[in-house]
């Protein structure tokens, strides 16, 4: 069925997705992540990648980075409905274009190779504030902060060259200068 | 050293220092403590219900006719399962609900314990919080802020979920009644600039309308006096949606009727037309909206709700007024008065041609019906059952499918609170036990469920709760064999394939009245409706009235799938709808 007759409400018109970046200030007590995360799903938002730990143990408060596509208008309804939830203390949200942000994710890659292979990987990782974590005569374990997309480049490239096992976090955020967000 | 109590007794120290006067509950193992300590609390009243979806649906015909939070106590696992559908009904029509639910002792907690479940993750999308106590010192300070939580801003019921091992425990009583906002969430956001403006669009405005909704119920009574002056001081209609009916009465001039899928020709079309909506309280619905892009193309949009989210959550507005409805209405009308003394009268000029325009639309009379003298029209039967009733301050609470409609459509109400419907998630078998609450918190007052046999039989259980304390609720069925609602979508949308929508071997209410030691009365021609509707009231004692009504009787007006406001399908009077529906008409 196409049309089905019974159907009250037909969707309209699709806006464009953007991305953004939500940032959550929450009370670090049990379930407050199934609480955000549940109201993700249950309202069918998306979620890209979550970061999530403790930023003040002294206020147990814990800081959520979420990096969601929506509409404008989903992107302010996921503010909203956040807001609403009791643990939450602030919420916070940037376009990922915006130039007064920091965007960073970790990634830990193994290499597993000759040892051309091996330095040839992290030459490939240069740019990324390479740190090698752990090394034998025949792998390699370099931490890279970078960019998603940057890391998924290099992922691509490194791919040939013996890339056995990847572990990413998802994106972390913070605004620059002097300025801290309220 | 002060006392210490254990947490069953704190549960009930918290409960009285909150003012609860009943508790609408079920036993069961994992909150056995609890009850134990009920007869030590004279002041707080347990009415126990037949099952725990039916103490829910109490609880919210308890809170909603009397404005006060319903306090539901049940047990763990199938005890806390079965209170979902309540949580969630009341969680959709914002009514505060606090739920204390038992648990299996902490150290059992994960092992697949008897009657065990994760019921604050089944609750969690379904509470505005909740809450498992992990600590007996947190106790006290959850159960306060429960209560906060679920009577505050846009109110909704909140959970709290306690473990047997921690009704035991002993500690310090706190009493903690705060009224301080939580995390800085403060309702009152608006300022008087945003008055201004308001004031300046209806100033300006030739076509105007107010759309109100359940916010304006929730606000409290003083919200419907306000309104009343408001609609006074502007000489503007107004519409109302299903759960806002009462808050202005629906005898007035001013007043179209309600609003959306079943509302009237001329509210709905006022809505399509007009050039500046004023929504108070209420959320644009679905089943308000019709096809949104063609929804109200030419108007400016205001929209007053205390709830931030439900701002351009489904339709993008002008003006959002972010508030409660009380204290908006009161800036707004101390502006309009100061700014433009005499507005009502100076404004008439502009308005007329609009008013002319809704007088057209009314003149459609567009919940007119065919009558008979044969058989009962269930719409009759409620214009009846008004009639018969509109001077006693009766209290009508309903199930949900075509009776509901035809009851908010033929049921004129004048005061707040004397309305209770599921209307956010529909719930079938709401009405029953929703009429129970009312008749506890109003035990003088005349409480009528008007009910389809269908819905009914979901919570008829809860007959037996009526009889147990004296509650002469007043069950009127509109019997027509059919699920009235799901049939009339199978005939006008599915072909007339009446796929399981009739129900075979229904049971003869007189006598399922008689079997719960209740009344039981029918009503089978319109020549005797009258004579049994006053039997019916005269009786002391709780009532089944088995109305038996035309089996074929469609609800109309309707929006029909997919369409803007102004393409209503109007009932059999109208040639129109014989075009659209074919051979529906051979049905009426």
């Amino acid at each position: 069925m196409s049309k089905p007759k019974s159907a009250y409400s037909i969707p309209g018109k699709k806006q464009k997705n953007d991305t953004h970046i939500i940032v959550v200030w929450v009370d670090n007590e049990a379930g407050v992540l199934a609480r955000v995360v549940g109201l993700f799903s249950g309202r069918g938002y998306n979620i890209e990648s979550l970061a999530v730990a403790e930023v003040d143990p002294k206020l147990n408060i814990s800081r959520i980075t979420i990096v969601t596509t929506g509409t404008p208008q989903v992107i302010e309804q996921i503010k909203l409905q956040l807001g609403k939830l009791v643990p939450v203390h602030k919420v916070a949200d940037f376009m990922r274009g915006d130039k007064k942000i920091i965007f960073k994710e970790m990634a830990l890659l193994k290499i597993v190779g000759n040892n051309i292979k091996r330095k040839k990987a992290i030459k490939f990782c240069k740019k990324f504030n390479p740190v090698v974590l752990d090394k034998t005569n025949k792998s390699v374990v370099v931490q890279i902060t970078a960019l998603r997309r940057e890391i998924d480049t290099i992922m691509n490239n490194l791919k040939k060259i013996g890339l056995v096992s990847v572990s990413r976090t998802g994106a972390v955020a913070m605004t620059r200068g002097a300025e801290v967000f309220k | 050293m002060s006392k210490l109590y254990s947490g069953a007794e704190i549960v009930f120290k918290c409960l009285e220092a909150q003012d609860v006067e009943y508790i609408f509950g079920y036993p069961g193992g994992a909150v056995l403590p609890i009850y134990d300590e009920l007869k030590n609390h004279e002041s707080i009243k347990h009415i126990l219900a037949r099952h725990e979806q039916g103490a829910g649906h109490a609880a919210e015909g308890y809170a909603r006719s009397s404005g006060k939070p319903g306090v539901v106590l049940v047990t763990s696992g199938p005890g806390a399962t079965n209170a979902v559908t309540a949580l969630t009904d009341a969680y959709m029509d914002s009514i505060p609900l606090v739920c204390i639910s038992g648990q299996v002792p902490t150290h059992l907690i994960g092992t697949d314990a008897f009657q065990e479940c994760d019921t604050t993750g089944i609750t969690r999308p379904c509470t505005k919080h909740n809450w498992l106590v992990k600590d007996v010192k947190d106790l006290s300070k959850i159960i306060h802020k429960a209560f906060e939580v679920a009577t505050t801003g846009r109110p909704g019921p909140v959970l709290v979920d306690i473990p047997k091992d921690i009704q035991f425990q002993k500690t310090k009583y706190v009493n903690s009644i705060k009224r301080k906002k939580l995390n800085g969430k403060i309702h009152n956001k608006f300022n008087q600039g945003e008055i201004d403006q308001f004031v300046k669009l209806m100033v300006n405005s030739s076509k105007p309308i107010l759309y109100t909704g359940g916010g304006v119920i929730n606000s409290g009574p003083k919200a419907s006096e306000l309104l009343r002056e408001l609609v006074s001081l502007t000489g503007f209609p107004i519409t109302s949606t299903l759960q806002g009916l009462g808050s202005y009465p629906g005898d007035d001039n001013q007043f179209l009727g309600m609003l959306g899928m079943h509302g009237t020709y001329e509210a709905n079309n006022a809505m399509h037309d007009c050039d500046l909506m004023i929504n108070i309280g209420a959320r644009f619905d679905d089943r308000i909206t019709g096809k949104i892009d063609e929804f109200s193309p030419k108007s400016k949009k205001v929209h007053i709700d205390i709830d931030p989210s439900s701002i351009n959550k489904n339709i993008k507005v002008d003006l959002p007024i972010v508030g409660d409805v009380s204290e908006v209405m009161l800036s707004v009308i101390k502006t309009l008065k100061k700014k433009h003394p005499n507005f009502a009268s100076s404004n008439k000029e502009k308005t007329s041609k609009w008013w002319e325009k809704i007088s057209k639309w009314r003149s459609v009379n567009s919940l007119n019906f065919i009558n008979s003298d044969k058989t009962i029209k269930p719409q009759h039967a409620i214009q009846r059952l008004y009639e018969l009733t509109k001077d006693k301050d009766t209290y009508i609470t309903t199930e949900v499918g075509q009776h509901q409609m035809w009851a908010a459509q033929h049921y004129k109400f004048n005061k707040p609170n004397r309305w209770m419907t599921s209307g956010g998630l529909g719930t079938m078998g709401y009405g029953l036990p929703a009429a129970v609450g009312v008749q506890i918190a109003h035990p003088d007052k005349l409480v009528v469920d008007i009910a389809g046999e269908a819905s009914v039989l979901m919570t008829i259980q809860e007959m037996s709760t009526a009889i147990q304390y004296n509650l002469p609720i007043k069950i009127f069925i509109l019997n027509n064999e059919y699920m009235g609602m799901v049939r009339q979508w199978q005939e006008l949308l599915h072909e007339k394939n009446y796929s399981e929508s009739y129900t075979a071997a229904l049971p003869d209410f007189v006598k399922l009245a008689e079997a719960y030691g209740c009344v039981g009365i029918r009503a089978k021609t319109p020549d005797e409706l009258d004579e049994k509707i006053k039997e019916m009231i005269n009786v002391n004692k709780p009532v089944i009235f088995d109305c038996l009504v035309d089996k074929e009787e469609n609800c109309f007006p309707m929006i029909p799938s997919g369409k803007p406001h102004n393409q209503m399908l109007l009932g059999p009077n109208d040639q129109k709808e014989n075009k659209i529906t074919g051979k529906g008409k051979t049905l009426v």
